[in-house]
Formats: C-alpha cells, sequence, structure tokens
C-alpha cells in the first residue's frame, strides 16, 4: 500500500505540473490544447539538458544536474508556448486549432529529438544513472521514519518542486496583484485594457510561464518516475498525460491548490492497473481483463466533467473569455 | 492619477492592426501559396541540416515528389488516403460549423473499425457476405454515431465541455480495441492477423475504388447537405449565434445532436472503409490519428467541403512525401514526418493573420495627411478651376488608397 500511494503521489506531480501550467494559461484567456507536445518538448528539452553535462564531465554532482535539467525543459517547453502565443496572442488565430497543430509539432518534434538527438553513444546509460542517483534521491533519515517517511520524506527533488509551484501559483492567483489583473484578462480583456493594464504582456508573460511549467511535467516523467529510462515511445505516454492534465483543470476548478490533491488522485487512477493484485488479492484476470484498467483514468474524468457541468455553480466557470482571441479594435 | 503623460512625451507606436474589409480572392491563395512555400523551404533546411550534408537541399523536394506520385501504387494510396481524410473532414464540418469542438475523430473512426472487424470475425463464413456486409454497415455507422453523440447530448442538456469529453473517448475507443485484441488472441503480441471472410468487396477488382467511391459519394452529398438542405442551414445559426438561432425558433438541443450523429456516423463509415475494405483488421493504431489532422484540413478548408478536397489532398502529399524523405536521407524516426507538417501548419496559421488583418504603419499614415493641410493654404490663392482639377485628382489617389 505504502508503494502505491508513493508512486500515486509521484506520479500525480506529473499531471500537476501540466495542470498548474495550463491553469495559468488559462487564467489569460487562452485555451492551450498544445500542452501533450510542450510537455513532451519539456521532457525532450530536459534530457538534452542533462545529457550535455552528464556527457561533459565524469564526476556530475546531482544539484547541477537537475538543476540544468529543469533549465532546459522551461527553455524548452517556453519556446513552444511562446510560439504559440505569438500565433494566438498577436496574431489572433484559432486556440483549438493552433493547440492542435502545437501538439502534433511537439509530439512528434520530441520523439524526434529524443531518438536522433538525446539518446547518442552513451547517453541513454547516463541518463539513468542520472535518473536513479539524483532525480530519485531522498533525505537519507527517511527511511528510519516508517511509511510516514517513505510517502512524504522519501520523493525525489521535482515532487516537493511541483508541490512549491502549485502552491505559489495559488498564491499568485488570489494573493497578489498580478494575479488580479491577470484574472481580470481572463474574465474581459477589454475591460482590463481600459483600466491600463497590458493586456498583450501579461498574456505573453503567462502562456510562456504556463507552458514552461508545463514542460516540468514531461521532465519528471521521464527522468522521476521512468528514473531516467527514455524509451522510444516516452512521447506517445507523456501525450496522454497531457490530455488528461487538461481535463484536470476543469476538475480542480480553475485552482492550483485543489490541482495538488486532484493529480495524486489522477496519479493513483492511471497507475491502479499495475497495482490489481493490491485491491483484489484473491481475484485473477485474464491478459484481455487487465487491459481494461487504463480506462478507468478517462471514464472517470468523463464523470469529472458531466458532474461539474451539471453543478453549474457560478464561481466554479472557466475565465469567460477563454478561447477568444482579443482584438482591442473590435467592438 | 501620476502617470498622465504630457502629449509629447506619449509615443505613438511605429505601427497599428486593422481588420480586412474584404481581400480579393487571388490575393488571399497568395497569401496562402506563400506560406506554404516559406514553410516547405524552413522544412528543406532542416532536413538537409538534421542529414548532416549526406545529400543536397533539391534532393528533398525531389524525394517529396517521388514518395507521393513515383509508381503507379504510390498514386493509388495517395488517393486512398486523402480520400480517407476527407471523408473524416466531412465529417468534422458540420460539428465545427456549429462551433462543437469535436476533437473525437480518433475515437469514432476507431469504434467503426471495431464494429465493423467484430461483424468480420464473428459473422464472416457463417453468413452470406452481403448480410455481414449489410449488417457490418450498419453497425459501424452506429458505433461512430453512438461515440459523438455521447458528448453531444451532455453539451445540449448540461453545456459539458465537448472539446475534453471528445477527447476522453478517443482514449476509450483506443484501449476497448486493445482488449478486443487481446480477448481474441490471448497470447497474440496485440496485433491481429488480417481476416479473410465477410471483408468488403472490391470493385471492378481494383481494391482502392470502393473507398474512393464512397467519399465522393459523400462530398457530393456533405456539400448539398450544407448549402441547400434546412439543417445546414439551421447549423450555420447555432455557431454564429445561439440566442438568434433560438429566436428564429431552432431548436439548438435537438440541432446539436443530430449534427453530431451525423458527424460519427461518417466518422463510422470511414472507420469501416479502413477495416473492412483495406486492413481487413483492427489495431489500436488504425485512426492513424486522423481526428486530429482532419481538424486541420477541414479549417485550413474553411469547412468548405470542396476547397478541403484540395486541403486534405496536399496534406496527404506531404505525409506521404515525408515517408520517402524519410527513407532516403536514412532517418529511422517516424516523427519526422509530424515535425515537417507542424512546421507548415504553423506557418499557414501564422498567414490567416494576414488575410484577415492588415498593418498600417502610422509612419506612412502621417505622410499622406500632410499634403491636405497644406492643400488649403495653397488653393487659397489658385483659381477656381484649378483647384478643383486638383482636389479632383486628389480624391482619385484617395480612393486607390483606400482600396
Amino acid at each position: 500500500m505504502d508503494t502505491f500511494i508513493f508512486s500515486a503521489i509521484e506520479f500525480g506531480v506529473i499531471f500537476l505540473f501540466g495542470c498548474v501550467g495550463e491553469i495559468l494559461t488559462e487564467k489569460s484567456g487562452h485555451l492551450n490544447l498544445g500542452i501533450p507536445g510542450i510537455m513532451c518538448v519539456g521532457a525532450a528539452g530536459g534530457c538534452f539538458g542533462a545529457g550535455i553535462y552528464l556527457n561533459a564531465t565524469a564526476n556530475p554532482i546531482g544539484f547541477v544536474t537537475i538543476l540544468l535539467a529543469i533549465l532546459f525543459a522551461m527553455l524548452f517547453s517556453g519556446a513552444l508556448a511562446g510560439i504559440y502565443a505569438v500565433l494566438t496572442v498577436s496574431l489572433r488565430s484559432n486556440q483549438n486549432v493552433t493547440g492542435l497543430a502545437v501538439t502534433i509539432f511537439g509530439v512528434g518534434f520530441s520523439s524526434y529529438f529524443i531518438n536522433n538527438v538525446v539518446l547518442v553513444g552513451e547517453t541513454g546509460t547516463l541518463l539513468s544513472a542520472a535518473g536513479l542517483n539524483f532525480f530519485k534521491a531522498y533525505l537519507p533519515f527517511a527511511d528510519n521514519l516508517g511509511w510516514f517517511g517513505k510517502i512524504f520524506l522519501g520523493q525525489g527533488f521535482l515532487t516537493y518542486f511541483g508541490i512549491f509551484i502549485a502552491v505559489a501559483a495559488a498564491i499568485l492567483l488570489r494573493r497578489t496583484k498580478i494575479g488580479l489583473n491577470l484574472r481580470a484578462i481572463g474574465e474581459s480583456p477589454a475591460t482590463a485594457d481600459a483600466v491600463g493594464i497590458n493586456v498583450t504582456a501579461y498574456k505573453y508573460v503567462f502562456v510562456i510561464l504556463g507552458g514552461a511549467i508545463a514542460g516540468l511535467g514531461g521532465l519528471t516523467y521521464v527522468m522521476e518516475y521512468m528514473g531516467g529510462i527514455v524509451g522510444a515511445t516516452v512521447a506517445d505516454t507523456v501525450e496522454g498525460i497531457g490530455w488528461l492534465s487538461i481535463a484536470l483543470v476543469i476538475f480542480t476548478l480553475w485552482k492550483p491548490d485543489f490541482a495538488i490533491l486532484g493529480s495524486i488522485v489522477f496519479g493513483a487512477l492511471y497507475i491502479i492497473s499495475s497495482y490489481v493484485s493490491l485491491f483484489f488479492p484473491n481475484a485473477s484476470f485474464t491478459f484481455a481483463q487487465l487491459k481494461l484498467f487504463p480506462l478507468i483514468p478517462y471514464v472517470v474524468t468523463i464523470i469529472v466533467l458531466i458532474f461539474t457541468s451539471i453543478r453549474g455553480k457560478k464561481e466554479n466557470q472557466p475565465p469567460a473569455s477563454l478561447g477568444l482571441s482579443y482584438f482591442r479594435e473590435e467592438r | 492619477m501620476s502617470n498622465v503623460k504630457t502629449e509629447k512625451s506619449v509615443r505613438e507606436p511605429l505601427f497599428h492592426i486593422a481588420k480586412r474589409g474584404g481581400l480579393p480572392l487571388w490575393k488571399g491563395i497568395l497569401i496562402r501559396f506563400i506560406a506554404i512555400f516559406a514553410g516547405l523551404l524552413v522544412c528543406g533546411i532542416f532536413v538537409t541540416v538534421a542529414a548532416d550534408g549526406k545529400k543536397g537541399f533539391f534532393d528533398v523536394f525531389a524525394s517529396l515528389f517521388s514518395g507521393a506520385f513515383g509508381t503507379e501504387r504510390r498514386r493509388w494510396l495517395l488517393l486512398q488516403d486523402t480520400a480517407l481524410l476527407l471523408g473524416v473532414s466531412l465529417a468534422l464540418v458540420p460539428a465545427f460549423k456549429m462551433k462543437f469542438w469535436n476533437l473525437g475523430g480518433n475515437g469514432q473512426i476507431l469504434m467503426g473499425c471495431l464494429t465493423s472487424t467484430m461483424c468480420m470475425f464473428y459473422l464472416g463464413g457463417k453468413l452470406p457476405d452481403p448480410v455481414v456486409w449489410l449488417i457490418m454497415t450498419v453497425s459501424a455507422i452506429a458505433a461512430g454515431a453512438l461515440w459523438a453523440v455521447i458528448p453531444a447530448l451532455f453539451k445540449a442538456f448540461f453545456r459539458t465541455n465537448e472539446s475534453l469529453f471528445t477527447l476522453m473517448m478517443n482514449y476509450i475507443a483506443f484501449h476497448l480495441v486493445c482488449f478486443f485484441i487481446s480477448y481474441w488472441y490471448p497470447k497474440g503480441t496485440g496485433t491481429m492477423t488480417p481476416l479473410e471472410a465477410g471483408v468488403l468487396p472490391d470493385l471492378f477488382g481494383n481494391k482502392y475504388l470502393l473507398t474512393l467511391f464512397v467519399v465522393v459519394l459523400l462530398t457530393v452529398f456533405m456539400f448539398a447537405y450544407l448549402r441547400f438542405s434546412k439543417h445546414g442551414y439551421e447549423l450555420s445559426v447555432v455557431g454564429e449565434s445561439e440566442n438568434t438561432a433560438r429566436y428564429i425558433g431552432v431548436n439548438v438541443k435537438g440541432v446539436i445532436i443530430r449534427t453530431l450523429l451525423l458527424s460519427g456516423a461518417i466518422c463510422g463509415i470511414v472507420g469501416l472503409l479502413i477495416s473492412g475494405s483495406i486492413n481487413h483488421a483492427v489495431g489500436s493504431n488504425y485512426d492513424n490519428n486522423m481526428g486530429f489532422t482532419a481538424i486541420m484540413a477541414a479549417w485550413l478548408g474553411k469547412f468548405d467541403p470542396l476547397i478541403i478536397v484540395l486541403t486534405s489532398f496536399f496534406i496527404t502529399f506531404l505525409t506521404r512525401g515525408m515517408g520517402q524523405v524519410r527513407t532516403d536521407f536514412g532517418f529511422t524516426s517516424e516523427a519526422l514526418s509530424s515535425v515537417i507538417i507542424g512546421i507548415i501548419y504553423f506557418c499557414v496559421i501564422a498567414c490567416e493573420f494576414f488575410i484577415s488583418y492588415q498593418i498600417k504603419f502610422n509612419g506612412e499614415h502621417k505622410k499622406t495627411k500632410k499634403p491636405k493641410k497644406n492643400r488649403f493654404e495653397e488653393t487659397v490663392k489658385r483659381d477656381f478651376a484649378e483647384e478643383f482639377k486638383m482636389a479632383k485628382e486628389e480624391n482619385f489617389e484617395e480612393n486607390k488608397e483606400e482600396k
């Protein structure tokens, strides 16, 4: 059971990054369907950054590796989010179509990039060593504290970083002037513009920042959850995770602090198929029946979508101008 | 307010953006061609650089064309893939015209594939072939329609977010296919061997013609449906403004459900063709991500069935051509085509901005205004006839500029 909860939290953080990134983006009025692609690119970029460093030094320092991986993941995913921002903010193109194009490009690019640029020579082995030794490293006294230590203190650095970012985003949105301005832009950009808020700058900053945060989700999957074992099909898995993260935004009612809990629930649902014997110790499933368990998170997402829409509370609605591009001269 | 600036300190922005009234057709086409050309150029450079100079820049385009048109088989495959993509795009068009973001094309195709394969698997050889074909067609249409109408029902009655709902339906269909394959072949590797009994017939002995024929029929039907039928009119009104639609007495919920039934049904037919006529089996990747690609094709084609014929042909040409480029340039990764196509999408999406908006430089704006001011001072001294002549000319010039 410890292992299950531990893995649920570890996996949940992947959703958390994607979800918080998408919340920040959506609060600026942009529905970024490119998040799955952006997360893939984040994974590719992170591996690339860590790979360069690991190839260059004989005795890599864990902290530097993680820092470089985070930096490169944010750089790559931020760049792709930047393309999305240019197209939707400045060029006012359709957000759904642009988002899909970003996803198609991002998934393809990261798959190509990982197989042809990152995984050359010894990098694969170096990355998995780094994943095991640095990204999965935890506090030394966690082992002595039983299940509590394992679940709450035994996580890798990125898990805590993800929760920190979610809390920071929640405070930013709810307690600061920047957050107030951002929410105003999401609700009604014309009004925000009239007050003197620089709508374009805000949109750019938060679409790119949101993308960069989401990119860390991809990095977490590859380096922490998979322990640095970079397979050829990483991009396909991350794409599925990305779509679920977007759905999670609705589940968490656009609240980053809610997202922490929501993502752990989703993480548990996602990995449940590997822990079937834990819940049904006496039942034996055929190979085919086991194939039905991965359905669970998607079915739950649908049920959640339906319930939130049926309840339809006013404060639980998406930002009013979500998905609409803003053109100042339009009446 | 402390930040009120004096008039001098306010710097005018370099340019401003204005909506275009209307653009001549040829200009719009020209802009799009420039965008596609720019995209291809970037891609050519990308491939040449990525291949480490093993081959030249122009070899990319040679491979691209040979991959699409090189042999007779390639030409038929190009047509077949175009037809499939066109079919899915046609399915999505009515939904998108209604502003219903049906991202579930993949799932609807897969359900069509799955049910038609089920019919072949269980009924093939036991019933006469025409009966199997009939049951297959009906069940594929029903399954596709079901997969689309579930989100539509919730959208109509509870305003549930349809784009995420349809996306999740994709994954459910995907996992269902995985389940059935391992249910039928418990010791298999997750792939299915092609079935022989109950498969759809070839037209005139050519295995590609049935697909083409069905999709041509669909194109004609969809064109007529959107252009001439009352249904087509109603769904475009719902898309423009639900309130207007309600005001003129359109049953909005009914239209949403009806349109998505149609949309899903056509996706189901495409699934039927993929499984029943082309592959004779089902696989979890048989949708080939066409549900997403078709969105691009439909959107680039302005939701007009006749233009979509061209856009889906172009996209298929790129996909098939890039496959050849990959082999010729020695790339192992299949993902290269998505990268290239993604870049071209970006270019084409960006160019839409220049079609619907124009950039006016504020500097130029001033220049044209200045002579007007001078004119008044000078003309006072001139005689009437000269002034009239000048004013006429300027008017003419102004009109020209405005155009």
